[in-house]
């Protein structure tokens, strides 16, 4: 079906007699996302969207399509009909899952396409152009060497896990190295998914399991809501601190008005689709070269410096 | 199965087997939570107690809901999309309605008939199309189970939608808050499953229920309003959920498209690890409220041991409930001609 539609759009332009799409030196960048069913990848189609129109402001040679899918086999799709219907130049893929989506990102690549993908890495080496992406160990060992430097290297705490997937476990990994060696004592792991509601009930259950937590480290800003909420119940926030990350603006806020509960926040920025939108475009207009791998630091946000990171238009 | 009576009138069969039928999702609970307190001890603290049964009020009063659509032979899909969005319409609403009304009682109480509003509304429509439409609920229910949860990633603009802070503080108490000593939401939990036993069990439109779930076309037959009993089962359902809803806002103030996912399947398998039939006729309301708190208690044991490997959370889940219900099922199934 959508070839057919496509050649009727192509036999209705050649009939009109419009300027083909090729002869101006024009460059169409089809930008393909996870739909917004969770509060990150809200934030990611809310920066897409700000990134196209201020790329399509300042450059108006370059024209930028959005697709969004709510699963791998539907983002598998949009990028067949990135390629056959708006015949893109460039390609900037967030992709679902790193296994599906290898081969058609690499079918993609191999039409002739400059392809930046972002946050995660395809199962092949050397499909992409270009790789942007946040570093997930860093952020795991950034938050560790934080909560071991406030607790002096001694200390119990207790750990919130994501979804069990690649981008948990590095974090995870991160986060252990960097307290290895001291006497900091992990009481227990458990999976929150990455979900408020699911946050909430493992830190309530925790707290009823241990009578001194030292530090929560939450890993994620969504289950930081719900942990909140299940020490603020407990009526223990004077007992210990928690350790979110990503940077929703809801803990933003709070770091910046220097809540004693969530001191500070790991970053783990949705706006990387922007950035990977931006050196894409550079790819186009720049005379720099842009290949390779661009990866964000996960920064320690702490009240001095929230405001850079604070973004009350987000959904997330 | 095709008794029209409730079962508070035993059958001639072997009292034991009955018994165990009746008593089998108790006994499973009380196996369970012994299981708990063998892992460990704190299980048994009246801290993790009350915790455990607020939270497993949203389910259970949803399944208390669900009690009636599986019984009359229905099935809503949608419950926890239908929560999620009426959460979502509820929040918005509050917030709009700070500027004119201050973060007070009437915000809160214009928020909360909102929602009751929905969720009749919203059942309304599932139980019209399914009986008007002639279309089977699984598919129905499928439908407004997407519609609701893409209308709430809409309404939140794929992020999360947040309630006002000081309308916050004047609802936290509705999750949060005691009466004589009992959490509110297991109050609701509790009024809702005794409302809904009598509704059940003492009423004509409890054995309506029964009948249309046994055999619709006798049902029909015997001049019984076939459309409207199911319609009304699944407004029934939609005010459960509303009221599981109100309950649930005031824990965490927040709504997203990630809200509610799976309530369906866990309200469905909390009905039919108390007892009721998937496919009708046969219904039974402690049962339902047992089986929410089973499903809430795994998870909480779950969490209080790291003996078993995070990553099979779900297969214990899973066998826990399949063993729930074998067990409730084989006596049954011996006794059986």
């Amino acid at each position: 079906m959508p070839t057919k539609r496509t050649l009727a759009a192509f036999a209705a332009a050649a009939a009109l007699g419009l300027p083909s799409f090729a002869a101006a030196q024009e460059y169409t960048i089809g930008v393909s996302i996870p739909a917004a069913t969770h509060g990150w990848t809200g934030g990611v189609n809310f920066h897409a969207q700000q990134a196209k129109e201020r790329l399509e402001s300042l450059y108006p040679e370059v024209s930028i399509t959005i697709t969004t899918a709510s699963d791998p086999g539907g983002q598998a799709n949009d990028l067949e009909d990135l390629v056959s219907q708006r015949n893109i130049d460039a390609l900037v893929v967030l992709p679902f899952e790193s296994g599906p989506l290898t081969d058609p990102v690499r079918r993609v690549k191999d039409a002739g396409v400059f392809v930046t993908v972002v946050d995660r890495g395809l199962e092949q080496e050397g499909i992409e152009d270009l790789y942007v992406a946040g570093n997930n160990h860093e952020m795991g060992r950034v938050s560790g060497e934080y909560i071991r430097e406030q607790l002096d290297g001694q200390g119990d705490i207790v750990v919130l896990r994501g979804i069990p997937t690649v981008i948990d476990e590095e974090r995870v990994q991160g986060f252990q190295e960097a307290i290895e060696g001291s006497d900091i004592n992990i009481l227990d792991m458990q999976h929150a998914n990455w979900n408020r509601d699911d946050g909430f009930e493992v830190m309530q259950d925790y707290l009823a399991r241990f009578d001194r937590i030292d530090a929560v480290w939450a890993q994620d800003d969504d289950i930081a809501i719900g942990v909140i909420e299940a020490v603020r119940q407990a009526g223990r926030e004077d007992e210990l601190f928690i350790v979110g990350g990503a940077g929703m603006k809801d803990i933003i806020r709070r770091v910046m008005e220097g809540d004693d509960l969530v001191p500070v926040d790991v970053l783990y920025p949705p706006a990387m689709i922007a950035t990977a939108m931006d050196l894409t475009v550079q790819h186009f207009v720049s005379n720099g070269p842009v290949v390779g791998q661009y990866i964000l630091g996960s920064p320690l946000i702490t009240q001095e410096n929230a405001e850079q990171y604070y973004f009350p238009d987000s959904p997330f | 199965m095709n008794r029209v009576v409730p079962d508070n009138k035993p059958v001639a069969r072997s009292h034991a087997s009955v018994d165990f039928k009746t008593w089998g999702p108790f006994v499973a609970l009380l196996a369970l939570a012994l299981l708990g307190v063998l892992i460990n001890p704190a299980f048994l603290g009246l801290d993790n107690l009350s915790n455990m049964l607020t939270r497993s009020a949203f389910i259970g009063i949803i399944a208390i809901g669900a009690t009636f659509v599986i019984t009359a032979g229905g099935l809503d899909l949608s419950v926890g999309s239908m929560a999620a969005f009426i959460a979502g319409v509820m929040i918005i609403l509050m917030n709009s309605l700070v500027e004119q009304f201050g973060p007070g009682l009437t915000t809160i109480l214009l928020g909360i008939g909102a929602s009751l509003l929905l969720g009749l509304g919203a059942g309304f429509i599932n139980g019209m199309v399914t009986t008007k439409g002639k279309i089977e609920a699984f598919i129905v229910t499928l439908g407004t189970m997407g519609i609701y949860r893409s209308l709430v990633t809409y309404l939140a603009d794929g992020g999360t939608l947040s309630l006002d802070w000081g309308v916050r503080d004047v609802y936290r108490p509705v999750y949060y808050g005691h009466l004589m000593g009992i959490p509110i939401p297991v109050l609701v939990f509790l009024l809702v499953a005794v409302a809904g036993y009598i509704l059940l069990n003492h009423t004509r439109f409890g054995r309506y229920c029964f009948a249309i779930g046994s055999n619709e076309r006798v049902a029909e037959y015997s001049a019984i309003h076939v459309d409207r009993i199911k319609t009304m089962t699944y407004m029934l359902q939609g005010v459960c959920v509303a009221l599981a809803t109100i309950i649930y806002v005031p824990r965490l103030g927040s709504a997203s498209g990630a809200t509610g996912v799976l309530w369906e399947l866990e309200a469905i398998a909390a009905v039919i690890i108390g007892g009721t039939v998937l496919k009708g006729g046969h219904g039974r309301i402690w049962g339902t409220v047992v089986g929410a708190i089973m499903l809430t208690m795994i998870g909480n044991i779950l969490n209080l041991t790291d003996a078993i490997s995070n990553y099979l959370n779900g297969t214990v889940q899973g066998i826990i409930i399949i063993v729930a219900v074998y067990l409730q099922r084989a006596s049954w199934r011996k006794s059986a001609p």
